[in-house]
């Protein structure tokens, strides 16, 4: 074998299935792809759009149902379609390994990691028994996992979701694979585990050499581990190129408009969605696949489907007009309702010294009266909360944030402290205490319709309850309102009928939306509403909340591990690390410096799809599951640590104006000189230790 | 207003029919159909179509085989095994039928209902639950029937409180399943009163999981009321009933193999249909977890 | 994990002590007593006083059900009131009769039903797998009294292979009953079969599609080593509890079986005793049956403890 033939090369690959009335219909279509040693692809597009099948289908793996309907996927020169079960047994895990999307499912519960990886050593390297385990925590060591020899034998459900994750590279790495594929690694994950994972992997690649398929629907990812960027869509490949020409100077309309409906860090602003939905899987017609969404469609593109050819610089575009795309003003974001001055605006939600704990005091705590050892999830909560203003609550799992709405919303009542709405009304009291009107005022939407809209009521019904619940509607007056809302939120009128399965996700969330407003709510509280999401629908959901805002003046507290998303909608951000508030200001004043160290790692840590900009790691990504006892919330992670005063002492709150405070003992001025010094330096890997803390 | 309701909701009766041309669109569900369609069919028309008399004895053709004049041949007394084998269905069928209604309606609302309010009320009564399903259902059938005495009056509650038991189980099991989605979150913060959220938000969901337990529930019943007839505990003769039939028929069964073997198969064949049917339900409804569409 | 295993067992205590209070209950709330039972028609003057005061049945029904619980703690289930002898000594050797019964019908049946599962599950949808799928049902569904009247016409009647009627008496050594027991121990493990057969076969499926059976397919790992290390710990898991419930479930099959066969063990005991109407000799068997209940699933419990690492590494 020569050294430059590629490693995978797929060739006008086609897979397809057959549906209950006897169609073929194809998911991946006319794929080809070369990768050569120490490639990096990064393979994008939204879900559904093929891109999994199509990592899997270079393993020979196709799910069941599946079937090739033409072309080839060669591996080392041989055709993976075509191996005997024995051949693709070696390559599999050997030459060619997968890292799957998610590693807490895909590790076998009832084997130890040790074990496990064991098995990959003992299927593709030719090392003795004696050798396995001494091998096994080297790749442990090499993945940066703490104290591998305990880890060993550990089960997979002891271990965090980063570390799993972590297990799933080493495993991998185990057959000393020349090609890695990774299918989605690190969703799922929190923020700064995520940037860890990757600075590791792309340490990796650098390190060994190895070639890769990155498979992620977050560009942001892609811009940090992929030189060539392959963007999919309908089951094709519509463009291309080098990452910087894919990101910066996208040549087909469907990555520019992707591109610009993803929310940047730096910019307040919600950003232009795009029209639309793709085609179910195998339901794109004779054209175009995109020419349904696309700004620049004739009839051209419905009649013949564009081949892949050359762009204007070194990509490959998959477009007719792809040339007059230079011409096509850049995407509009919608016009950002003009903010009313919320200075002086009464405050519609105020929390006083709020702790909520899930903790259920034993019998000895009863019968002893005493306060409990254990700390509160949520404590110290003091926030204000202004009409028509949006707050952003950030942080990652386990902050606290949805714990503080479902307070907000009666769900689980408050330990100490109290909450009150318009500064009279109590809302210590759970839903079934509260009067009708205040209920119907404060309206809740879910992170997932697929669990908040009940299957089994057509659409119809899901908004006949609020309405029949809050103002008795009935009739031909329901009916109305009904319509009013469908219209509003955008869906047509004849979803009215629909069951929830029958809807696709963002059309089904804006049902969750309609059915909050369908209360009249001044307070709605969102649950990382967009996180189900792809980021086209996304962008529509955002757009569609801040109209709503604009016109009814509704209040919104918007929960988020996004720190994009909340940057594009929110006025003022409040920051929380282990249920307990670091940082609160408007959000400008947030997102720059000086930060709480907290807000810095988490700033840090975000990825954004532009291979420029680097991430900036201050802190180990160690996972807390309880805060400590007292003291400092971050104390055990935080890089600029002054001593034992984090520990002992709660942290002060330090104003840097506009009413932006800071909760930490470090003056703000030193903690300014701290963090421009280390905006200034390039990338660093502060924490190699990814530890789980038990407390 | 009937304009409005008919796009809001969903048509239950079309629902029925898609259900219904699922379950015939499978082997197991169309055999299954046929079966217990015929069985309730002959129950219903048997006593109209009968050659003979099922009390009549004929002292001319004892424990005589298969003939012209009696198709199936005769038993001990000379009774036409034909017309009793017809008529052995009735009483069962009856029995268990109204027996499940009850079972699954008394069952399925306390198990919702206890999976909904949860705390110590219901870890009480599940306390109770498995104790009652630690002590085999058969000693209790046979001692309150034979304290307080045979007959539908007694059969009909006795059998329908017993196999409510396991139900209210299930149900409160597939309600935990449910109560923990954000739908029923979003109609608690919403304030809807618990009995809007037990009958438009949980049932509608737990049904199918109920629809599938009482086909088998159904099955199961019959089972045990065929057992008790067998016993002697279930119903007098001279009524016509399979298990009285075959107990009956049992001390023959050397020489006049046929007096077993009809109401046998008779039996047999209903228990297997309900089965069968029950499987396709399931299939049809998407419960059986096996049967995931590969995409 | 100490925990959990005393928790589990303190459930079981409690449960047993539910079901005693329930089967006194139930006797309690029957029309009439213990004498007006077992006498009937001469349930009347002298004679039921007698009786009633024989068996202290006057006292409140607190101080009886005190008694009785105590007693039984000590083996003692009092007297029956059909035989005239302690209800212990009638009990013993008859659990050990309906004990050999189930146990050798179980030793029988659950690895078959495994195997046969497992094969299923494997081979889903495929002819092996319709076939034990479609046996399956028609054992499950057949009554125990109808398949156990067709093994004794076949077997006995037809071919006189083995005897259709037990005629061994109940305290009989072992050895005596070689030879009546494989018809009913047939029966018997024909319904636990079918019934474990599409627990396993169930979950068998299950497991195969799992994210880390398509993993470890991913990882090059060869069929039936992924089927014993991947597929099988994990889908045999957790049928432990669902086995045991069954055979426990079956336990009540077992009466029909024995009455069928003349099997002197404590299902035909039963009956004897409720035709003789001794409401105390039937409260005995139903504790007994209860204990034993609850005991398998407390053993299931405590397997399934002891072999998932899930429960086993449980840290609190």
């Amino acid at each position: 074998m020569m050294m430059n033939d590629p490693l995978i090369q797929v060739k006008d690959l086609s897979v397809g299935f057959t549906n209950r009335a006897g169609d073929t219909l194809p998911i991946l279509r006319n794929i080809d792809l070369s990768l050569h040693k120490g490639d990096t692809i990064g393979l994008v597009g939204e879900s559904g759009c093929g891109k999994s099948t199509l990592a899997l289908a270079m393993m020979g793996y196709l799910k069941t149902g599946l079937r090739v309907l033409d072309g080839e996927s060669d591996f080392k020169g041989h055709d993976v379609f075509g191996l005997d079960h024995h051949a693709l047994e070696d390559i599999r895990g050997g030459e060619l390994a997968l890292i799957p999307q998610n590693a807490g499912q895909s590790l076998t519960p009832t084997m130890r990691i040790g074990q496990q990886i064991n098995e990959a050593l003992m299927l593709h390297t030719s090392l003795s028994k004696s050798q396995w385990r001494e091998r096994s925590i080297e790749v442990l060591t090499q993945v940066r996992l703490p104290e591998p020899e305990v880890l060993f034998d550990r089960y997979p459900h002891e271990l965090s979701g980063g570390q799993q994750q972590r297990v799933a590279i080493a495993m991998a790495l185990a057959g000393e694979p020349d090609v890695l594929l990774l299918d989605e690694p690190t969703t799922g994950l929190d923020v700064t585990t995520q940037a860890h994972v990757l600075e590791l992997l792309s340490g990796l690649a650098a390190e060994t050499g190895m070639a890769m398929v990155y498979v992620s629907h977050d560009l942001g990812a892609i811009a940090r581990i992929c030189d060539t960027v392959v963007v999919m869509y309908a089951g094709e490949i519509v463009l291309s190129g080098t990452a910087r020409q894919v990101l910066k100077h996208p040549d087909h309309p469907y990555a520019r408009g992707l591109l610009s409906s993803i929310p940047r860090l730096k910019e307040a602003v919600v950003p232009a969605s795009m029209p639309g939905q793709p085609p179910a899987p195998g339901g794109a017609g004779n054209g175009c696949g995109f020419v349904d969404r696309c700004p620049l469609a004739e009839q051209l593109c419905h009649d013949e489907r564009p081949l892949l050819e050359p762009g204007a610089g070194s990509e490959m575009v998959r477009c007719h007009f792809h040339e007059s795309l230079e011409q096509l003003p850049p995407p509009e974001p919608p016009k950002r309702p003009e903010r009313a001055n919320l200075e002086g605006a009464d405050s519609i939600l105020q929390l006083e010294d709020v702790a909520i704990s899930y903790h259920e005091p034993g019998f000895f705590e009863n019968i002893l009266g005493l306060e409990s050892m254990v700390p509160p999830t949520v404590d110290r909560v003091n926030l204000t909360i202004r009409k028509g203003e949006t707050i952003g609550l950030v942080g990652e799992s386990g902050s606290g944030k949805s714990t503080i709405l479902r307070a907000i919303a009666g769900l689980k009542a408050p330990l100490k402290g109290s909450i009150k709405f318009e500064s009279t009304e109590n809302l210590n009291v759970s839903v079934d205490h509260r009067a009708k009107d205040t209920l119907r005022r404060i309206q809740l939407i879910f992170q997932n319709p697929d669990s908040s809209l009940n299957p089994r009521q057509t659409v119809g019904e899901i908004l006949t309850q609020p309405l029949k619940l809050y103002f008795g509607l009935q009739g031909e007056e329901l009916r109305e309102r009904i319509e009013a809302l469908l219209n509003r939120v955008r869906l047509r009128v004849d979803y009215i009928g629909r069951l929830p399965s029958q809807l696709s996700g963002g059309e089904k969330q804006r049902v969750a939306v309609a059915r909050a407003f369908a209360a009249e709510p001044d307070l709605v509280l969102c649950d990382e509403v967009t996180s189900a999401l792809d980021v086209s629908v996304q962008a529509a959901v955002l757009e569609l909340l801040t109209e709503l805002q604009a016109e009814q003046d509704t209040t919104y507290i918007y929960v988020s591990h996004d720190l994009s998303v909340v940057r594009a909608v929110s006025d003022r951000v409040a920051v929380l690390y282990q249920g307990r508030l670091c940082e609160i200001g408007p959000a400008e004043k947030v997102y720059s410096l000086p930060s709480h160290p907290y807000t810095e790692a988490l700033l840090g840590a975000v990825l954004e799809p532009d291979p420029d900009i680097k991430p900036n790691l201050v802190t180990e990504d160690i996972v807390e599951l309880s805060p400590p006892p007292s003291g400092c919330p971050f104390q055990r992670r935080c890089s600029r640590r002054i001593g034992e005063v984090c520990d002992r002492e709660t942290p002060p709150w330090q104003s840097t104006g506009q009413g932006h405070v800071i909760a930490c003992h470090i003056p703000l001025d030193e903690l300014q000189v701290m963090q421009k010094q280390t905006d200034m330096s390039p990338a660093t890997l502060v924490g190699d230790k990814t530890g789980l803390l038990i407390t | 207003m009937s304009d409005t309701t008919t796009l809001i909701r969903e048509n239950a009766f079309v629902k029925l029919l898609n259900i219904l041309a699922d379950m015939v669109s499978r082997p197991s569900g169309l055999v299954g159909l046929s079966l217990v369609g015929f069985h309730i069919v002959l129950a219903i028309v048997s006593p109209a179509i009968v050659p003979y008399d099922y009390r009549v004895m004929d002292s001319l053709a004892i424990l005589s085989g298969p003939s012209a004049e009696h198709w199936l041949g005769t038993d001990n007394l000379g009774r036409d095994i034909l017309t009793r084998t017809m008529l052995g269905g009735q009483q069962a069928l009856l029995v268990t039928s109204i027996g499940t209604v009850i079972a699954i309606a008394w069952g399925g609302m306390l198990g919702v209902m206890l999976g909904l309010i949860g705390g110590w009320l219901e870890n009480l009564v599940m306390r109770l639950v498995d104790a009652f399903l630690a002590i085999p259902w058969i000693l209790f059938l046979l001692l309150i029937v034979s304290v307080v005495g045979l007959g539908n009056a007694v059969l009909i509650p006795t059998l329908a409180f017993f196999y409510g038991i396991p139900v209210v189980r299930m149900s409160r099991a597939a309600t935990h399943d449910v109560v923990a989605l954000d739908y029923i979150t979003a109609a608690r913060a919403r304030g809807e009163s618990r009995i809007t959220i037990v009958i438009k938000e949980l049932l509608p969901n737990v049904l199918d999981v109920l629809l599938v337990e009482a086909a088998m529930r159904w099955s199961w019943m019959l089972l045990a009321f065929s057992s008790l007839s067998f016993l002697g505990f279930g119903v007098t003769p001279p009524t016509a009933d399979w298990g009285l039939m075959i107990a009956g028929a049992r001390s023959f069964m050397s020489f006049a193999p046929w007096a077993v073997l009809a109401p046998v198969v008779a039996l047999s064949s209903l228990i297997i249909g309900i089965n069968l049917s029950a499987d396709a339900l399931a299939k049809a409804l998407g419960i059986d977890r096996a049967q995931k569409a590969p995409l | 994990m100490i925990k959990l295993f005393l928790q589990r067992i303190v459930l079981g205590l409690l449960t047993l002590v539910f079901v005693s209070g329930i089967v006194f209950v139930a006797v309690e709330a029957l029309p009439g007593d213990a004498c007006t039972a077992y006498l009937g028609r001469m349930a009347k003057g002298t004679r039921l006083e007698n009786c009633r005061r024989d068996f202290g049945i006057e006292r409140p029904a607190l101080t009886r059900y005190a008694e009785w619980t105590l007693g039984t703690l000590q083996g003692d289930f009092g007297m029956s009131l059909s035989r005239d002898k302690p209800i212990s000594d009638i009990i013993g050797t008859r659990l050990r009769n309906t004990l050999i019964l189930g146990l050798s019908a179980t030793l029988i049946g659950v690895p078959l039903a495994i195997f046969l599962g497992i094969i299923a599950g494997l081979w889903r949808d495929r002819p092996l797998d319709l076939w034990i799928s479609t046996i399956a049902i028609f054992a499950m569904t057949i009554p125990e009294f109808v398949s156990s009247t067709l093994l004794i016409l076949v077997f006995s009647v037809w071919l006189g292979w083995l005897p259709g009627i037990v005629t061994t008496p109940p305290n009989a050594p072992l050895t005596e009953f070689l030879s009546d027991i494989i018809l009913p121990i047939i029966a018997l493990a024909l319904v636990m079969t079918a019934h474990i057969l599409r627990m396993v076969r169930t979950s068998v499926i299950d497991v195969m599609g799992s994210d880390y059976v398509q993993m470890a397919r991913l990882k090059g790992v060869p069929y039936w080593r992924m089927v014993f290390r991947h597929v099988l710990p994990n889908a045999l898991l957790p049928t432990i509890n669902l086995v045991a419930l069954t055979i426990a479930w079956l336990l009540g099959g077992v009466v029909v079986i024995e009455v069928v066969f003349n099997y002197p063990g404590l299902g035909r005991l039963t009956i004897d005793a409720i035709s003789d109407r001794d409401l105390a000799l039937v409260q005995a068997i139903a504790l007994v049956l209860a204990a034993v209940y609850i005991g398998l699933n407390l053993f299931a419990d405590l397997l399934t403890l002891i072999v998932n690492p899930r429960l086993r590494t449980m840290r609190h």
